[in-house]
């Protein structure tokens, strides 16, 4: 490793003319980590791994795969039934899809309760967001491709949310279908752009960590770090703990993709898509559900739809609706609360989402609807001025060394 | 502003950076058009916009459906209770107020684009509280003239352009 910096060897003759070793050098190995960091912190490395696992398994796909309303569907057969694990691959990438957002969500849930969002932080939160945007983009259009009922019918309703817009909306729906409904010209764009957004969510992500390197890490105590003696190198620290917590991670997905592949998918996309018949039941995917509960939530096509977008947007204005100054929950006795509020209410909504809209989930629905606005407009912002924090500790390596030695550090 | 040499010299270079930036700003927007027209529908898919259908083998409380450019048509025999039902109501309590006389031509048959005005699902036909269509997908119902009556729906069933060729023949589009 020497060698990269005095310019001898291949690496070394390499690294200066092309810095690349050494950058992977500074990123990946010799980058200084807080000490302190728990298991929580191992989701962002986990929502790497996944998008990688989709990237492969996509290609691959894309490689057996007809864009086509005439062969899409049974192109999808074609893959399960005589692609040489085909099945397997494919079951791999649904399922990926489904634990990618189960890793993001948690990563953003991190976010929220250790206050990552706060400054110097603000704009590594934003292009997490929009990172999440896209990750929404290409689930979306990724779920029409089989050309299924759930696929044409979700394409359907998702496209007319456009049609809400004034004067415009049916042209521009129209302009997005290349027709006068979901038919062969939005499939084949929808390929298209399915296989380029996982490019432009790569290349957001490095950015992402090209943010989070500028300031490094947040930790669990939410304090700056002081000196030296807070930080570890991340190999092979957290390269080794990030690893330990993909094994768990994997078991569990492997134990998904081989004993109920289609466990989070729904049955009705295994019947070929009909633009004469809707399925009695259109819900989306799990892990729209919380904002499909807030599009439905409210009575008004425009609103609905203006209510299900602002539930994203408004999180871009995190940093300055949190009024604390004190970054981890660990230190703040109310919001800590809230925070568990929040996330039961979203499990609510998620609840709901998957639920018909009629009886006592219209009622539970807009409740925790405007629970969901009121945690961000009105809580956070009360919160953070009356709220009195827990004294912080002085530094990162006091808190970690004056606790009881359990692990023999 | 003759007086003041550099505000004369700021807008002379000023004039030269607005109508270069104006030019390469057009030249983007020239440029950008066609990439954003390719996706409006292509000349085929607006050939297919008219479709012929025979009305003569309906009976009346029958329907049928016919896709014309890629969405469902329904057309509908009405019984006459279905007509008086959708004549005999005020008007004004209607969310979109549209007698039932500019929804079809012919009284006894009803054409419509069998897509909910919501989020475009394909209605049910006969169901819901109004004894006209029911959107299961949101829950608008609508009428027996395809008039929203409940629901999250904004506007009645789309009526699409058609005409009478001759007594039960009919071209939409």
């Amino acid at each position: 490793m020497s060698n990269i910096k005095n310019g001898k060897g291949v690496i070394g003759w390499i690294d200066y003319r092309l810095p690349i070793f050494s950058t992977l050098q500074h990123t990946l190995i010799d980058y200084p980590t807080p000490r302190n960091l728990n298991y929580w912190w191992n989701f962002g490395s986990l929502a790497g791994i996944f998008l990688m696992i989709q990237i492969i398994t996509g290609i691959v796909l894309a490689m057996h795969y007809t864009p086509s309303v005439e062969g899409a569907f049974a192109s999808i057969e074609h893959i399960m039934r005589d692609v040489n694990y085909g099945w397997l691959i494919r079951y791999i990438h649904m399922n990926g899809a489904s634990f990618f957002f189960i890793v993001v969500y948690i990563h953003i849930f991190r976010g929220l309760y250790y206050g990552s969002y706060k400054s110097p932080r603000e704009v590594l939160w934003w292009l997490g967001l929009i990172i999440l945007l896209l990750m929404m983009a290409t689930a979306f259009m990724g779920y029409v491709l089989p050309w299924g009922q759930m696929s044409f019918w979700g394409a359907t309703v998702i496209t007319n949310l456009f049609s809400a817009v004034p004067v415009v909306g049916t042209a521009v729906v129209e302009w997005l279908w290349g027709g006068f409904a979901v038919d062969n010209a939005l499939l084949n764009r929808f390929f298209a752009l399915h296989y380029l957004f996982p490019f432009l969510i790569v290349g957001v992500v490095i950015l992402h960590i090209v943010a989070l390197h500028t300031h490094g890490s947040n930790n669990p105590l939410g304090i700056d770090r002081k000196g030296p003696q807070d930080s570890i190198p991340f190999h092979p620290y957290y390269t080794i703990k990030d690893l330990f917590g993909l094994s768990f991670v994997l078991t569990i997905f492997a134990a998904v993709v081989f004993y109920a592949p289609d466990f989070l998918g729904h049955p009705d996309n295994y019947i070929p898509a009909d633009p004469l018949k809707t399925p009695a039941h259109i819900v989306p995917e799990w892990y729209f559900l919380p904002f499909y509960a807030i599009l439905r939530a409210v009575p008004d096509k425009l609103g609905g739809v203006i209510a299900m977008i602002s539930a994203i947007l408004i999180l871009f204005a995190l940093p300055w609706l949190d009024t604390s100054k004190v970054r981890s929950a660990t230190f703040r006795p109310i919001y800590k609360k809230f925070f568990w509020f929040l996330f039961i209410d979203v499990i609510i909504l998620t609840w709901v989402g998957g639920s018909p809209a009629e009886g006592h989930f219209i009622l539970i629905g807009q409740l925790a609807t405007i629970y969901y606005f009121a945690h961000f407009i009105i809580f956070m912002p009360i919160i953070g001025i009356i709220e009195t924090p827990k004294p912080l500790p002085n530094s990162i390596s006091e808190s970690v060394l004056n606790k009881p030695i359990k692990d023999g550090t | 502003m003759k007086n003041n040499p550099t505000d004369e010299k700021k807008t002379r270079r000023d004039f030269i950076h607005i109508t270069s930036g104006v030019t390469v700003a057009t030249g983007i927007a020239a440029a950008g058009w066609p990439l954003i027209d390719q996706m409006n529908p292509s000349a085929d898919v607006l050939a297919l916009a008219t479709v012929e259908v025979d009305l003569e083998p309906l009976q009346p409380g029958q329907s049928i459906s016919v896709l014309w450019r890629g969405k469902p048509l329904f057309i509908r025999y009405r019984t006459e209770e279905e007509i008086s039902k959708a004549n005999d109501i005020d008007l004004n309590a209607l969310k979109d107020p549209q007698p039932d006389e500019d929804r079809a031509k012919n009284s006894k048959y009803l054409v419509m684009i069998g897509v909910c005005t919501h989020l475009g699902c394909v209605p049910l036909g006969q169901e819901g509280e109004y004894g006209g269509w029911f959107c299961p997908c949101h829950g608008s119902h609508y009428d027996t003239s395809g008039r929203i009556r409940k629901g999250p729906a904004p506007t009645n069933l789309e009526i699409p352009p058609y005409v009478f060729l001759d007594e039960t023949t009919i071209k939409i589009g």
